[in-house]
This record gives C-alpha cells, sequence and structure tokens, in this order.
C-alpha cells in the first residue's frame, strides 16, 4: 500500500496505477472499493486555525480526534458528531462517507459545515472547491458534492470546516416513548419546539429518545423541568457521567457490537412503518439518528436490502458485511451521474459508483 | 429566429409566447441593469410538464436558454442571451406541501422566498435563508445563486436548505437529485446543483428544510468613533463563544443615507454602527445578553441601545435594511461589491477600501453582514462623466483582488454571472477551472443552459451604467 505524505504524491499515485482506491484510518471498510490502495494515514497536520474566523484546514488523513482536541482548546467543535472518532477516523474518510452523528439535529451535518477542499481527479490533478471563508458562492459546490461520495471521483486531500463554539454547558434527558408512534410524536414535538435540542436519538428497542439541550446552565435547567412538565413521568434527567457514555455510544457505534452496519436516510414520518416492517426480520439492533437516518446492525443483509429495494429506498452499508458493492435497496442511476464519472475520472481509475 | 418561432408556438398557447420586442423589453436585463440583451422569445410555462417539453425543443434546436425566476440578479446571472429562449418561472408558484412532520416544504420554482416562510408559519416553522430581495425573489433563483442574507453564520446559505431537487437537465433529462430526508448517501448531487447559477438545466420542484422559529429576539445598536473599534468589537463578539444570529454594520456614508432615506435616528456622530441580534429560547437569550452586554461594554462603544420591544427592534433593522437603496440615491450611479474577507481582517479591508477610495476620488459606503465578512462595498459614481464607470469598475476590481488576497472570496452570495465572471480566475487555478468546466459538459454537453456566465472569455455585451434596479427606484425593493 502506498502512504503518501503531500498532496502530490497522492496526484503521482493516482497517475501511476490504472486502477487506486483511497483509505483513510480503516473505521469504515466496506465504503473502500477495489483498486491499488493509497492510504492517506501519513497525509496529516492542521495547516491553518484561527478561531475567530471559525474555521480551520487540514490534511485529509489528519484524525478527527486530534483537531477535536484542538477544537475544544478554544471551547469550539464540530457540531454535527463525527462518527468512529475513537476509532481512528480521518477528516477525508468523514467526508467521503458523508456521515454524521445525533449532533446534526440542530444547526445539520457534515454537508453544512464543510467549506472547501482540495482533491486528486481521476486524471491525478489536484483541485480546489469552494474556500476558506465562511461564506462563499464562487464556482460550483465542489465541497458538497463530494461529501458521501466515497472516493469515487476523486480522492480527497485537504479539507476546510466551519465551526461553531461549543455550548457552555450541556444536559441530557431520556423520554421513554411507549412504541415508535409515541416516540415519533414527541420527536415532532421537540423538532418545532422552541427548546432548540442540540441533538437527539431515538432508540426502539429502549423505549426511549434521548435528547441533548446546550446552553447557559440555567436556561437549561429551566427547560429541562418544561419538557418534563410536558410529558410527566416519562422524562429523566440524565446524570453526567451516564449522558457521556450514552453520546461517546452513540458517536463510536458502540451499540451496534462490531455487527455489520447499515445507514438509511429517512424521516419522521417514515419511521413508525419501518418498525412495523422491521419486526417481521427478527432482532436487529437500530438507532435512529437526529430524525435523519437509520443505523442498523445487521449480519445479514438481505432481508433490509430487499425491504429497501420493496420501498424504494435506499441504504448504504458502511462496515463489514461480505457484499462487494456497498449499497442496498434501490438505486437510481441517472445517466448524468455517468457523465459526471466520466468528467472526474475518465479512465475509471477510482472505483465506479 | 423568425422561422422557429412558429415552431415554438406549438409548446405553449400564443398568449405566453412572447416574440415583439416591446412585450419582452422587461426581461432584457436583471438587477445588473446596465446588460442588456434581448432574446428571440420569452416562454412562459405554468407547468413543469411545459418546461421539459421547451427544454427539449431548445435541445433539439440547439437554441440556447435562461431560466429567470424574478430577474433581480446582481451580478447579470438571468441577462438573456441574445436570441435565445428566456424561460420565465414566476407562474410555476405552487407551495406543493408543507409538512410539519418531516419539517419540510416542497415548491416549485417560481414561489417567493418569503412565502415559504409564510406557508410554514401556522407550524411554527420558517424558512431560513432571508436575502433582502426576500419580498419578490424566488426560490429556483436562490438556489441557482446559493443566495444567503444577514443569517449566514448560524444558518448556512441556501444550498444547506435545500434536501431535494427535481430538476430538468440541459440535455433534456429529467433527474431527482436528493429527497425529504435531511441525511442522504451517495455523492451529494443535490449541494452540486446548488450554486450552478443556471447552467445545469432547470429545477421544477424543491424540497426546502424547515427550521423551528426562534422563540424571541434581543437586538442591540452599537455606536462606535472608528470604524476599527467597530471591527474589533466584531471580533470581540465572536471570540466570546456567543453566535449571534445577525452582526451587521454600517459606516458613516451608509449610516447618513439611512438617515436621509427613513430617519432611523442612529447614534449621532457615530463612524459605524453595529447591529447585533441574539435569538432562542428566552431562558437562553436571558442568559446570553448579560454576556453581550459585558463585551460590548469593553468595546469603546460610544452608545449601546437595546430594543425594548418588537417596534424598536424593527426601527434599528429599518436603517439597516434600507441602507443599500438609501446609498443609491446618493448617487446617479453605483456599483455594488459582494466580496468576503476573514474575519479578522475586517478592520484591514475596510481601511484599504477607505484608502482606495481617497487614492481614486469615489466615494465609497459600506453596509455589510460582519459577522461572516461579507463585504458590500457601493461605490458610487456618476455614469454621464467620460470614464465614471471604467474607474468605478477598475476599483471594484480592486476590492475583489484584495479580497481574495486576503484569503477570502469574490462573491459571497450575489454568484458570479456575468459581472465577476472575468475574476474566477483570481480565485481558481486553470485546472480548478477546467473540472469546473467538464463538470458543466456533462450537464449541458451543448452549451445551451445560461452560456456566457460564470466562465471567463466568452462575449458579452458592454456595460454603460449601473444603478437601482427598476423595482427599487419604484419603492417596491430594498437590498442589503
Ligand atoms: C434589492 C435587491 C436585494 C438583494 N439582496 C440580496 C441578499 O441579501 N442576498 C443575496 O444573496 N442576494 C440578494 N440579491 C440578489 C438576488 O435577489 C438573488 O440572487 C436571488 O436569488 C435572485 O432570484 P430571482 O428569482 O430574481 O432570480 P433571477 O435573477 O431571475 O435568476 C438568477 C439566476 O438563477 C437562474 N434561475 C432562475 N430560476 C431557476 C431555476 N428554476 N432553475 C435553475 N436556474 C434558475 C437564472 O438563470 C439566473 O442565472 C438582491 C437583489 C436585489 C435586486
Amino acid at each position: 500500500m502506498m502512504a503518501p505524505d503531500q498532496a502530490a504524491e497522492v496526484a503521482d499515485a493516482v497517475r501511476a496505477y490504472p486502477r487506486v482506491a483511497a483509505v483513510g484510518g480503516g473505521s469504515k471498510r466496506r465504503l473502500v472499493g477495489a483498486g491499488e490502495e493509497i492510504s492517506l494515514r501519513g497525509l496529516t497536520g492542521i495547516l491553518e486555525y484561527h478561531a475567530s474566523e471559525f474555521t480551520f484546514t487540514a490534511r485529509a488523513g489528519t484524525p478527527v480526534a486530534e483537531v477535536a482536541a484542538a477544537l475544544a482548546e478554544e471551547g469550539q467543535y464540530l457540531p454535527f458528531d463525527p462518527l468512529f472518532v475513537a476509532a481512528g477516523a480521518t477528516l477525508g474518510g468523514t467526508v467521503a462517507a458523508g456521515i454524521s452523528g445525533p449532533g446534526r439535529f440542530r444547526f445539520g451535518g457534515l454537508r453544512d459545515f464543510l467549506i472547501g477542499v482540495q482533491f486528486v481527479d481521476g486524471r491525478g490533478e489536484l483541485i480546489r472547491g469552494g474556500g476558506k471563508v465562511v461564506k462563499n458562492a464562487a464556482g460550483f459546490d465542489l465541497p458538497k458534492f463530494l461529501v458521501g461520495s466515497m472516493g469515487r471521483f476523486g480522492i480527497v486531500t485537504e479539507v476546510c470546516f466551519k465551526v461553531f463554539p461549543a455550548p457552555v454547558a450541556s444536559l441530557t434527558l431520556k423520554v421513554a416513548c411507549a412504541d415508535a408512534g409515541v416516540a415519533v410524536e414527541r420527536m415532532v414535538t421537540v423538532g418545532s419546539s422552541r427548546w432548540e435540542a442540540d441533538a437527539m436519538e431515538y432508540l426502539p428497542q429502549d423505549s426511549a429518545v434521548w435528547l441533548r439541550l446546550g446552553g447557559p446552565e440555567v436556561a437549561l435547567e429551566k427547560m429541562a423541568r418544561e419538557i418534563a412538565a410536558c410529558w410527566p413521568g416519562e422524562v429523566e434527567i440524565v446524570a453526567a457521567g451516564e449522558a457521556d457514555r450514552f453520546w461517546a455510544d452513540a458517536r463510536e457505534v458502540i451499540w451496534a457490537d462490531g455487527a455489520p452496519l447499515v445507514k438509511v436516510p429517512l424521516t419522521l414520518s417514515r419511521i413508525a412503518d419501518l418498525e412495523a416492517r422491521l419486526r417481521e426480520l427478527g432482532p436487529m439492533p437500530r438507532r435512529y439518528s437526529a430524525g435523519a437516518a437509520g443505523w442498523f446492525a445487521c449480519p445479514d443483509e438481505t432481508a433490509l436490502d430487499a425491504m429497501l429495494a420493496a420501498q424504494g429506498s435506499r441504504g448504504l452499508a458502511i462496515r463489514g458485511g461480505g457484499g462487494s458493492s456497498p449499497w442496498l435497496g434501490s438505486c437510481p442511476s441517472p445517466e448524468v451521474a455517468r457523465a459526471v464519472k466520466s468528467a472526474l475520472d475518465p479512465d475509471g481509475r477510482f472505483p465506479s459508483p | 429566429m423568425p422561422a422557429l418561432h412558429d415552431s415554438l408556438r406549438s409548446l405553449l398557447p400564443p398568449d405566453r409566447v412572447f416574440t415583439d420586442p416591446a412585450r419582452m423589453a422587461v426581461y432584457e436585463s436583471d438587477g445588473l441593469t446596465a446588460m442588456k440583451a434581448l432574446p428571440g422569445a420569452v416562454l412562459v410555462p405554468e407547468t413543469a410538464g411545459e418546461v421539459i417539453a421547451i427544454v427539449r425543443w431548445c435541445v433539439e434546436h440547439a437554441v440556447p436558454f435562461v431560466a429567470r425566476g424574478s430577474g433581480t440578479s446582481l451580478s447579470g446571472g438571468s441577462l438573456p442571451v441574445a436570441d435565445g429562449i428566456v424561460i420565465a418561472l414566476n407562474r410555476l408558484n405552487r407551495i406543493l406541501e408543507v409538512d410539519p412532520v418531516d419539517r419540510v416544504a416542497v415548491v416549485e420554482p417560481g414561489v417567493i422566498n418569503l412565502d415559504v416562510s409564510r406557508a410554514a408559519d401556522r407550524h411554527g416553522l420558517h424558512y431560513a435563508p432571508d436575502p433582502s430581495s426576500q419580498t419578490i425573489c424566488t426560490i429556483g433563483g436562490n438556489i441557482a445563486f446559493n443566495s444567503g442574507g444577514a443569517h449566514c453564520l448560524k444558518y448556512g446559505m441556501t444550498a444547506n436548505h435545500v434536501l431535494g431537487v427535481k430538476a430538468v437537465l440541459a440535455t433534456g433529462e429529467v433527474v431527482e437529485f436528493g429527497g425529504r430526508s435531511r441525511e442522504q448517501v451517495g455523492a451529494d448531487f443535490t449541494g452540486l446543483f446548488c450554486g450552478s447559477e443556471g447552467l445545469f438545466g432547470i429545477a421544477l420542484e424543491i424540497t426546502l428544510r424547515l427550521l423551528p422559529k426562534a422563540e424571541i429576539f434581543h437586538t442591540v445598536l452599537a455606536g462606535y468613533h472608528s470604524l476599527e473599534a467597530a471591527g474589533n468589537a466584531v471580533s470581540a463578539v465572536i471570540e466570546s463563544g456567543l453566535l449571534p444570529g445577525a452582526l451587521e454594520m454600517m459606516d458613516a456614508l451608509a449610516i447618513e443615507a439611512a438617515e436621509a432615506a427613513v430617519a432611523c435616528g442612529y447614534p449621532e456622530g457615530a463612524e459605524a454602527v453595529l447591529i447585533i441580534e441574539l435569538e432562542g429560547p428566552v431562558e437562553k437569550v436571558a442568559a446570553e445578553r448579560e454576556q453581550l452586554a459585558a463585551i460590548l461594554a469593553e468595546t469603546n462603544a460610544f452608545e449601546t441601545r437595546v430594543a425594548a420591544n418588537a417596534a424598536e427592534r424593527m426601527t434599528i433593522w429599518k436603517g439597516r435594511k434600507c441602507a443599500f437603496s438609501a446609498v443609491g440615491r446618493l448617487s446617479p450611479d453605483f456599483i455594488v461589491q459582494d466580496g468576503v474577507v476573514p474575519r479578522a481582517r475586517l478592520g484591514e479591508a475596510l481601511r484599504r477600501i477607505g484608502e482606495m477610495s481617497v487614492e481614486t476620488c469615489y466615494r465609497v459606503a459600506n453596509v455589510f453582514h460582519a459577522g461572516d465578512g461579507n463585504l458590500h462595498p457601493l461605490i458610487l459614481y456618476d455614469g454621464r462623466v467620460p470614464g465614471g464607470l471604467e474607474g468605478a469598475e477598475a476599483l471594484a476590481g480592486r476590492i475583489l483582488e484584495m479580497c481574495v488576497a486576503m484569503g477570502g472570496s469574490i462573491t459571497g452570495e450575489h454568484g458570479v454571472g456575468m459581472e465577476k465572471r472575468d475574476y474566477l480566475p483570481a480565485m481558481f487555478s486553470a485546472a480548478d477551472i477546467a473540472v469546473m468546466k467538464r463538470l458543466r459538459h456533462a450537464f449541458d454537453p451543448g452549451e445551451l443552459a445560461n452560456p456566457g456566465k460564470m466562465f471567463p472569455g466568452a462575449e458579452a455585451p458592454a456595460l454603460t451604467t449601473h444603478g437601482l434596479h427598476p423595482l427599487e427606484k419604484a419603492g417596491i425593493l430594498s437590498r442589503e
């Protein structure tokens, strides 16, 4: 495996082989695809970080953990709760996988915070898109396009993110919800409420919705009391230690216990129906993150695959499992997607989408 | 062209196909009023099916087309291609759905920006992007330009709020990118379509993310004796860990104009004013306003005013909202720039703009989104004076180059369009631009959709004057 430590060397490596595939920290192995592997582990380092700009620029192989630590020193953070941080996820891998955690609830996901990229296209050229300032409308939005692109259109070598000040305090609530219908109703209430919850995660098997509020401590206590009064007897204020463990578990997906993991984009209105169908598939650990994605831990993907296909929806196997393609369910493939692929990767050096 | 007119008329009823130059005159330009081009025909579809048929007709006959919303683009984005087709989308103005469970709105492209928030209001929701043209500009135009507004630092730009796009591409293919979910899998084609300035095709149906309305606002007006002091105050607020919903700044010339226009009563003798607005739940804002007061007390503001109620908040905002148009009235003509600089260099950028202004003898007023470093220098000139426009354009170019040299951008929210296409290479390398062109060709191999925009080098009508948008002259619109 090649392990360049300069962006230009990544470009050389791309030109050197007919088929190449980028690997970051290896925490989402299933997405890598076939080809001569180029490890981005050596392409590390924060290049620029000025807290007062709310932005940082770093090489793509930089572990998210390193960045998170640097941000925390300045009281800032990536609000979307990046996943698999302790497992070694890199910035580039996180962008290419396009995944966000429960914290995407309040301000949006990774796509809403990536503002600039440098990448190597299929011709082996270093290309820049976006910029380094929080507001910019010049040129096509290549940073956004590359979110979730899994190295199929280019290898990300450098990223620039917008960041936010971290809330001064946070408070976690656990809301008991008898069934999926009740849970959805309560998540809808939270979603249009004045409380501005930062994060939300629904655990059907525990019959509970977890919420994280952020802001000045006095404010959080008052709001927590109001939420508790909303659903008497069903709301528990979670002790700080337990709350930290819960959100860390959600970020690292420890609950899946190493099982193959599938992400399915969805909306609140689909959850109750999905839950009813899943009952027929047998036990499957799962969570609904921020009301926007279902995460399923399933040793055997075939049943989930068939169910998603029947519903016309799409899933992505992030790690584990046997299939060569990470895609589940229905896979629409517009003509233009092929044209875009050949625009960026005319010789098919990167894995096919 | 006339030979094609008959064939065109098979697409729509005759009262929705204009070929008479007098009838087409209002479509000759957009918010960049000085650039004009007469299209071959203006078509006014009422359904997505009609738009698709028109685009396919254009593909078949290799006729260029330009989508048009309300024509408020400030960079010449919706300027027609001479002899091409203008597809006017204002009648596709149905809000198809507002869903309070999924918190999305599904709209046609001709829907007016503000109407989305109006429709969502009864569910306690709103659509966050708020360009100051929001009472008139369309969601289709907002998507094409990735438009902004006063709340971008906290909430992002249009692209951050677009979840799905159904579009007819310039190949005639109809595609659906994204969907209703806030998450997706695979490369983000929705994100790529946003900000494509009409060069990929025409959006037919758009799914928008809705957010809960903020419970309360806390609005503060602070007056400073120098631009530098105001600039430092911006940094102090940002570095404090607060995340204001809006953080806006005006300089003395802008304040003077606003006073003359709406008597907003800003602190007398101010060289600069800041408007800082916190928003959120009552309890949070109550705690944060103390923090803000403490920070501002340290910043040499010679006067600070807190809006005690909604009416006072509106008074504070009135000066800011009208400032653009008000400055426009100080001068026969003006150019608006839209460059971005890193926030820490705001003070320096303003000082250099001031120096350039003195050096070139052009008056420049500054009204801008300080929280995200998005400048809006207004360069005042008289188009009747020989060389007046050219000198103003040269100054505008120097300001853009300064923004890029400081690590910023040539446009924060108005788009590249026709106006700034020659400056794209200041930000991007030849290889970057080549990739963007290849992408454009993937969507539009025949270069039929809005050709001549965004990329440098193509033929263009020359600029003659700048000035207020016709709707501003009529007092219907004002800008930020
Ligand atoms: C007074 C005033 C104030 C303004 N304030 C702001 C501001 O605060 N922030 C800001 O960002 N902008 C501002 N603008 C600029 C302008 O309003 C925005 O760029 C707006 O998004 C344009 O919308 P429109 O409907 O007028 O689009 P148009 O001007 O008609 O078109 C703009 C571009 O969009 C394309 N287009 C239109 N519809 C579609 C579609 N359905 N599919 C694909 N492409 C399409 C056009 O081809 C063109 O390239 C202001 C303009 C004025 C005149």
